[in-house]
């Protein structure tokens, strides 16, 4: 339990050293020149919660004990034989998430950092993003965390009403939030995130806009706004269909989401993505990875990973999901290195939609140079430039295609989902009428 | 030859034919199987229980005419008919007396379910009574107005009926309807109050009912319990001494003889068939040698489809014609509905239960209909809204078929005046059945439109509401009486669209169940039909025009508009959803746009997710019709367009 810990915080030191050489180059400055296929992020999972939040259906468990040595010795066995599969060279964000990762101890998050720095190589100046709850007394343990790594945080803040707080099912306080909030831009500067939320039962605009104020009094550069899901198989969902809970109004909640955007655009913020926010360069450069369709590993009980196994001689970008229960996990990554229960090839064409729906989401969309990296034949012109439906959306104003490439206008970003149903056909449509290309020899 | 049995008049030579969709139903189903020869050989028969030796020729030469009795039972949905049907037969041992003697007459799934006869069944009873053997011919016959067309068939054949009261509900709408029928058919009425042992049974009352609405001296009033088959004998008796003798038949035969071989002509068709087989019914068909006058029974000749067998057709044998008798009309649908099935996959599986099905029900009228939304289908005209119900209720359970039935609309009518319309449908006065096809003002004289008398009881505590609902229903009162202390009768004359929807549940609702409701034909009226549009962004949707009474065009566009605006799903732009007379708006509701439709959260695990998601979304929008820019779901058009469910 020591060991890996005392490794670890050389790579940390070394990463605090790193950091202050990073605010010169800016968010995304870390590109390399290396090639695609040998960099990726890596998500890890940690699948344990204290308390069932009513809203969450995540791969989450409420555990008696956690064996957190055989947890910690399986992640990191899983990241080493994941990065061997990939035959990645080079991790460029780690981000934990779960669950609630801030649960874990930093020696464990420790491990992992060092494993990825051993198996592959991990920049001192990757973002390393922790999830992390608010508690009544975060500052020992934020340390510790930063101590171990930790570069980033994402604090699930949630909301700033009591009431709301309980309903979701959370276990800290209004107050617990904004001391959290609080300790963490002290412990780590320009470098941490807050989640809100909107569209609860019952919420109401003028209230919930008054929330948001009183965070961009005190939040730092970074700030993500979620419009509330009902799922199947959650507490607030069977509330809701009980009527026991109103359900949440949408026309409210786009009226919260249009005023909350535009406040924080007043603020200088950039939404650089659907629910993403951030000023001073302060972007997520894991999600972005996402949003980019770069490669991606995933490791933990039901992590999902998108990368091509080359270390394994692979060719084709697979998605891979690991086993979801914790100890079915932990058996078999003792067994075999891994626990991947699916891998499902992506083709071509599932590839392109992924660059169309995720890059969509994006303030700057998908760049024309952005496509030609997943499909070198047939351009974004190619594809939508004479489709009558697409016209109308470009004439609507919801959408652009220019120069630069394929994106949502400011009102188009919030109804990117309409505006999908009508762009993946076309891109199918596109797809299978292009003409072949050439027939590789040999 | 044989003809339809009107009061023990005696035809020449000719044989009438009736309740053939009964024997339809009976008969050709089984018949399905090889041995027996398929749905070629149709037949014409009477549905007839006996208690004679089924496994032997039966002589029908033993019974003759003196000694005949051709009755009905008619009653008020509920009040007892076909349980004192059962005890009838029990009683004069055409069945066993056991437990399980239900409604033995009600056959169909859904009669048992619904409590309500929908087809004619005949029974015949033989019955000792002073030392002389008497043929009691019993035909039970639907209760409900929808299926008048059945009970005037029966009361045709009828020389008398039992008019069946409940002792504790006492005279209820379909009773006054079911005997002025009866009166009208100048047939002799026995008065029985039924359930008599029930607690809240109150004969007395409904004795001075029955002599204040049908004017029958309380003393005539036979008093029973069916249920516990109290008094049934005095029935019987009742029978026999106050009804006169006469002829019954599914063919009943007028005169003559008729035996296997035989020639015969239907005067409507005027087609000629052989006979290939007599004889009666107990209840299965058994052959006898021949049918003599005065006789009932049925008869196969070869008849292809079931509208060749007409009920009411006078057959006469080959080379000996004579005027066809009285009493034939085809039955005239009044209510109309397209039925779709709900996926067009279906489509031939609903084709031929539907064929099948209208075999069975030769009242049902089919042509074939396509709709933009809900694809090939057919337009299916019924007799009355029950009648509807029941033939999709049948589909349902007796062919596994599920459809959208459309909302009801009934026959308009417009009379022409321009000469260029008149010469293209041959005839100055139509008949309309599609919307689409509805005639401009500028080219008609007048619309017309169907109406009906309309009966309503109530308990008198409901009067005030009962009149304010005809009245919204453009009803015009035509009489008012209370038939006892503390209740009335109503009589309205209806537009019969106004009570096609929902006008029945409306009623009942209002007055807790308590008010009764039953109508007949009342022809047709002089109305301002208006054509109505909706527009979807200023663009027709074909498939929703509806022809409306200008006075209720506001109501009806308004539910319309607001039902399309509850099912159109929101677009990026918002939706006029308007109602329209020419050029004029007259309800108008806004499907507002889509302002925020995007999913939250879609990191690394959702991609798959979300990726599967949106592409069924994509899949599901290929099917969508458009209307303008507009795209509308089946769905949405099923639910303006399909009758709302019962409540």
């Amino acid at each position: 339990m020591a060991l890996p810990g005392a490794r670890a915080r050389g790579w940390a030191a070394a990463a605090k050293i790193a950091q202050r050489r990073r605010h010169a180059e800016g968010a995304r400055g870390s590109s390399s020149r290396a090639p695609p296929s040998s960099r990726a992020a890596l998500y890890v999972h940690w699948p344990y919660c204290e308390k069932r939040c009513s809203y969450c259906n995540f791969n989450k468990y409420i555990p008696r004990g956690v064996e957190e040595a055989a947890m910690r010795s399986c992640l990191v066995t899983e990241a080493q034989t994941l990065l061997r599969l990939s035959g990645v060279r080079r991790v460029e964000s780690v981000f934990f998430g779960g669950g609630t990762p801030s649960l874990a101890s930093p020696s464990t998050v420790a491990a992992v950092l060092e494993a990825v720095d051993q198996a592959a190589h991990l920049p001192a100046d990757s973002e390393v993003t922790l999830e992390a709850n608010p508690t009544s007394a975060p500052r020992a343990r934020l340390a510790a965390f930063g101590a171990a790594g930790v570069n980033r945080l994402s604090i699930g803040l949630q909301s700033l009403d009591d009431t709301e707080l309980q309903l979701l099912g959370r276990t800290h306080s209004a107050r617990d939030a904004l001391q959290t909030l609080a300790e963490a831009r002290r412990l780590f500067p320009g470098r941490v995130s807050v989640d809100l939320m909107l569209g609860l039962p019952a919420q109401q605009v003028g209230p919930w806009l008054g929330q948001l104020r009183t965070l961009l009094g005190c939040c730092d550069d970074h700030l993500s706004l979620y419009q509330l899901t009902l799922e199947r198989g959650t507490a607030l969902f069977t509330q809701v269909q009980w009527g026991t809970l109103p359900a949440p109004d949408p026309e409210l909640a786009a009226e919260m989401y249009q005023e909350g955007r535009a406040m924080l655009r007043e603020a200088g913020f950039r939404q650089y993505e659907v629910s993403n926010f951030a000023r001073n360069g302060a972007l997520s450069t894991h999600n972005w990875t996402y949003w980019q369709c770069g490669q991606y590993l995933g490791i933990g009980p039901g992590a999902h990973g998108r990368f091509v196994p080359q270390g394994a001689g692979g060719h084709t970008r697979e998605a891979r999901i690991q086993t979801l229960e914790p100890d079915n996990w932990m058996k078999e990554v003792m067994l075999f290195g891994h626990g991947t229960r699916r891998r499902i090839p992506l083709g071509q064409l599932e590839l392109l939609e992924e660059v169309l729906a995720m890059g969509l989401r994006t303030d700057v969309g998908i760049t024309h140079q952005h496509w030609q990296q997943f499909e070198p034949q047939l351009s974004l012109w190619d594809v939508f430039r004479s489709s009558r439906e697409v016209k109308a959306q470009l004439a609507q104003g919801l959408l652009l295609l220019d120069h630069r490439g394929l994106r949502c206008s400011w009102e188009g970003l919030a109804v990117l989902d309409s505006l999908l149903l009508t762009l993946l056909p076309r891109l199918q449509e596109a797809w299978q009428q292009r003409t072949p290309s050439p027939v590789q020899g040999g | 030859m044989w003809t339809p049995v009107s009061r023990g008049r005696w035809h020449g030579r000719a044989l009438t034919v009736w309740a053939t969709a009964a024997a339809h139903r009976g008969l050709l189903e089984p018949r399905r199987t090889p041995s027996r020869g398929a749905a070629a050989k149709s037949r014409t028969l009477d549905r007839l229980y006996s208690s004679a030796d089924r496994k032997e020729k039966i002589d029908m030469s033993r019974f003759s005419v003196e000694n005949t009795r051709n009755f009905s039972i008619i009653a008020h949905v509920d009040h007892g008919k076909s349980t004192l049907a059962d005890r009838l037969l029990e009683l004069t041992g055409t069945i066993d007396k056991t437990k399980n003697n239900k409604q033995v007459l009600d056959k169909l799934q859904v009669e048992r379910e619904r409590g309500i006869t929908v087809k004619a069944q005949t029974a015949s009873l033989f019955y000792n009574c002073d030392g002389k053997q008497y043929l009691l011919n019993l035909i039970d016959t639907p209760g409900h107005v929808d299926f008048s067309y059945e009970v005037s068939r029966s009361l045709s054949a009828c020389q008398g009926v039992l008019l069946v009261v409940d002792a504790n509900e006492g005279i209820q709408a379909q009773t006054v309807a079911n005997f002025f029928l009866a009166f009208e058919a100048q047939l002799s009425v026995i008065p029985v109050i039924n359930k008599i042992d029930l607690k809240n049974a109150d004969p007395a009352r409904v004795e001075k009912q029955i002599e204040k609405v049908f004017d029958i001296p309380s003393d005539e009033c036979i008093k029973i319990s069916a249920k516990l088959g109290t008094n049934i004998e005095r029935v019987l008796q009742a029978v026999i001494e106050r009804i006169p003798p006469g002829v019954i038949a599914n063919v009943a035969l007028f005169d003559g003889v008729v035996s296997k071989g035989d020639k015969i002509i239907s005067a409507y068709t005027k087609k000629t068939y052989e006979v290939n087989e007599v004889g009666v019914l107990n209840p299965n068909e058994q052959p006898t040698h021949k049918l003599y006058a005065g006789q009932v029974g049925y008869l196969i000749a070869g008849m292809k489809d079931v509208t060749e067998a007409q009920i009411g057709d006078t057959l006469y044998l080959h080379k000996q014609p004579v005027e066809p008798l009285p009493g034939f009309k085809s039955a005239k649908p009044m209510v109309f509905a397209g039925m779709y099935p709900i996926d067009q996959s279906e489509y031939n599986n609903l084709k031929s239960a539907v064929e099948k099905l209208t075999i069975n029900d030769s009242s049902v009228t089919v042509h074939r209909d396509s709709s933009l939304a809900l694809g090939a289908g057919w337009r299916l005209g019924f007799l009355g809204l029950l009648h509807m119900e029941v033939f999709n209720q049948r589909l349902e359970q007796e062919y596994n078929a599920s459809v959208i039935l459309t909302t009801p609309t009934v026959p308009y009518k417009a009379v022409l005046s321009s000469a260029k319309l008149i010469k293209e449908y041959r005839e100055k006065e139509i008949t309309i059945i599609n919307p689409a096809q509805f005639p401009d003002k500028s080219k008609v004289t007048e619309y017309l439109e169907p109406v009906i008398l309309g009966t309503i009881i109530t308990p008198d505590e409901y009067t005030g509401k009962v009149m304010m609902l005809c009245q919204a229903r453009r009803a015009v009162q035509k009489n008012m009486m209370y038939i006892d202390q503390n209740r009335v009768m109503l009589k309205y004359l209806f537009p019969l669209n106004e009570i096609v929807v929902d006008f029945y549940d409306s009623l009942k609702s209002l007055s807790s169940g308590y008010a009764s409701f039953d109508y007949e034909d009342a022809g047709y009226q002089t109305a301002e039909l208006v054509k109505m549009d909706i527009l979807l962004n200023g663009n027709h949707v074909e498939e929703l025009v509806t022809i409306v009474h200008k006075d209720k065009a506001h109501s009806v566009g308004k539910a319309i508009c607001e039902r399309l605006k509850d099912s159109l799903p929101r677009q990026l732009f918002e939706i006029a959803i308007q109602a329209a007379i020419g050029s004029k708006i007259i309800a108008r509701e806004t499907v507002k746009a889509y302002r925020k439709n995007v999913l939250a959260k879609c990191y690394g695990g959702d991609i798959t997710r979300k990726m599967k998601l949106l592409k069924r979304q994509a899949e599901g929008k290929k099917k969508l019709r458009k209307i303008g820019n507009i795209e509308v779901p089946k769905d949405a058009f099923i639910k303006v367009l399909r009758t709302q469910p019962d409540k």
